[in-house]
C-alpha cells in the first residue's frame, strides 16, 4: 500500500505543479452561465478572508509556471494532510471508543 | 462550479452553511463507526488526486471549460460518507487556501459538490450494479453517476442562484444544466477510466471497507 500512496502522491504534485500550467483558460460553466446570463459582476470583488494564494497562483513569484506550481502543490499537500488528519481522528475515537 | 461570494444572497448562503455543517457531522458519525484505518492514507490520496485533477480544465465548448470534481471517484474507493468528508476537505482547502469558491458560499458548495454529489448520485451506482451484473453493471453504473452528480450539482447551483434573486431560474437551470450534461461526459468518463486503472494495479484497494 505505501507504494501506492507514494506514487499516486507523486503523480498529484506532478499534475497540480505541472500539468495544471497547460490547462484551458477558458471559464468554467459556472463563470460561462454568469457572463452569458449577466451576473459575473455580482461576484465579490473583494475576498471575505484574505487567501495566501489566490486564483492558484503565490504572491511575489514572478514568474507564472512557478507560482502556479507552488500554489497546486502546496494545495495537494494541504488537502492530504487534512483529509488524513480527519480520517486519523475518527480512527482514534473509534479505538478510544472501542476500548473505552 | 465553484460558487464565489456575491452570486448567493443571505437568505440562501447562511441556511445552507448551517446545512453543509450539520450534513457533515452526521458523515463524520457514520463514518467513525465504521473507518477502516486502511481507509485514512487512501483518504490521503483520494483527496490530493482530485485536487489536483480539478486544476486541470479541459475545454469542453468555445470559450468553455469544464473540470473533474471527483465526488463519485472518491465514494466508489470510500464509500459516499468518508467521500463526502474528503470532497469538503478539498473545497475546504480551495477556499481558504486559493480564494476558489466564496467564504460564504462555503456551505453552498459543500452542499453541491461534497453531498448531493456523493449520497445523492451514489445510490445509482449501487442500483445499476444490481440491474447489470459484473464488471458491466460497475463501470456502466460509474459513469452513470458521475455524469448525474455532475448535473444534481449544476441544478442545485442553479436553483440556488434562482433563489438568491441573482438569475431567473428559467434562464439558470437550462444554461446550467445544458453545458455541465456535457461536462458530465466527461466526469463519467474520468472516472470509469481511474477506477480501472486502480482494479488493474490495485484491485485490493476496491475491496476495502467502503462507508
Amino acid at each position: 500500500m505505501r507504494k501506492f500512496i507514494l506514487w499516486s502522491m507523486l503523480a498529484c504534485l506532478l499534475i497540480a505543479g505541472g500539468v495544471s500550467y497547460f490547462a484551458s483558460s477558458s471559464p468554467d460553466g459556472l463563470e460561462r452561465v454568469a457572463h452569458d446570463k449577466g451576473f459575473a459582476g455580482k461576484a465579490s470583488e473583494t475576498a471575505k478572508l484574505p487567501a495566501p494564494m489566490p486564483d492558484y497562483s503565490v504572491p511575489g513569484v514572478r514568474n507564472r509556471f512557478l507560482s502556479g506550481a507552488l500554489a497546486g502543490i502546496a494545495g495537494t499537500v494541504a488537502v492530504f494532510g487534512l483529509s488524513v488528519a480527519v480520517g486519523w481522528a475518527l480512527r482514534s475515537r473509534k479505538r478510544m471508543r472501542e476500548t473505552g | 462550479m465553484h460558487i464565489p461570494d456575491g452570486f448567493l444572497s443571505t437568505e440562501v448562503w447562511a441556511p445552507l452553511d448551517v446545512v453543509a455543517a450539520g450534513a457533515l457531522g452526521v458523515c463524520i458519525k457514520v463514518s467513525q463507526k465504521h473507518l477502516d484505518e486502511r481507509n485514512v492514507p487512501l483518504m490521503g490520496v483520494m483527496g490530493a488526486f482530485i485536487f489536483a485533477a480539478q486544476m486541470l480544465n479541459f475545454p469542453v465548448l468555445a470559450g468553455t471549460s469544464g473540470h473533474f470534481v471527483g465526488s463519485i471517484l472518491a465514494a466508489s474507493l470510500l464509500g459516499p460518507f468518508t467521500a463526502s468528508i474528503v470532497m469538503s476537505a478539498v473545497l475546504i482547502v480551495q477556499c481558504l487556501l486559493l480564494q476558489d469558491g466564496g467564504l460564504t458560499a462555503l456551505g453552498a458548495n459543500i452542499v453541491n459538490m461534497a453531498l448531493i454529489a456523493t449520497l445523492l448520485a451514489s445510490p445509482l451506482y449501487a442500483g445499476i450494479q444490481r440491474l447489470v451484473p459484473g464488471d458491466k453493471g460497475r463501470f456502466v453504473g460509474l459513469f452513470v453517476a458521475a455524469w448525474a452528480s455532475i448535473v444534481l450539482s449544476s441544478a442545485a447551483c442553479a436553483i440556488e442562484l434562482a433563489a438568491s434573486g441573482t438569475v431567473p431560474l428559467k434562464a439558470a437551470l437550462p444554461a446550467m444544466v445544458g453545458v455541465h450534461a456535457l461536462i458530465g461526459v466527461f466526469e463519467g468518463t474520468i472516472t470509469v477510466v481511474v477506477v480501472r486503472f486502480v482494479a488493474a494495479v490495485r484491485p485490493d484497494i476496491l475491496s476495502l471497507q467502503k462507508v
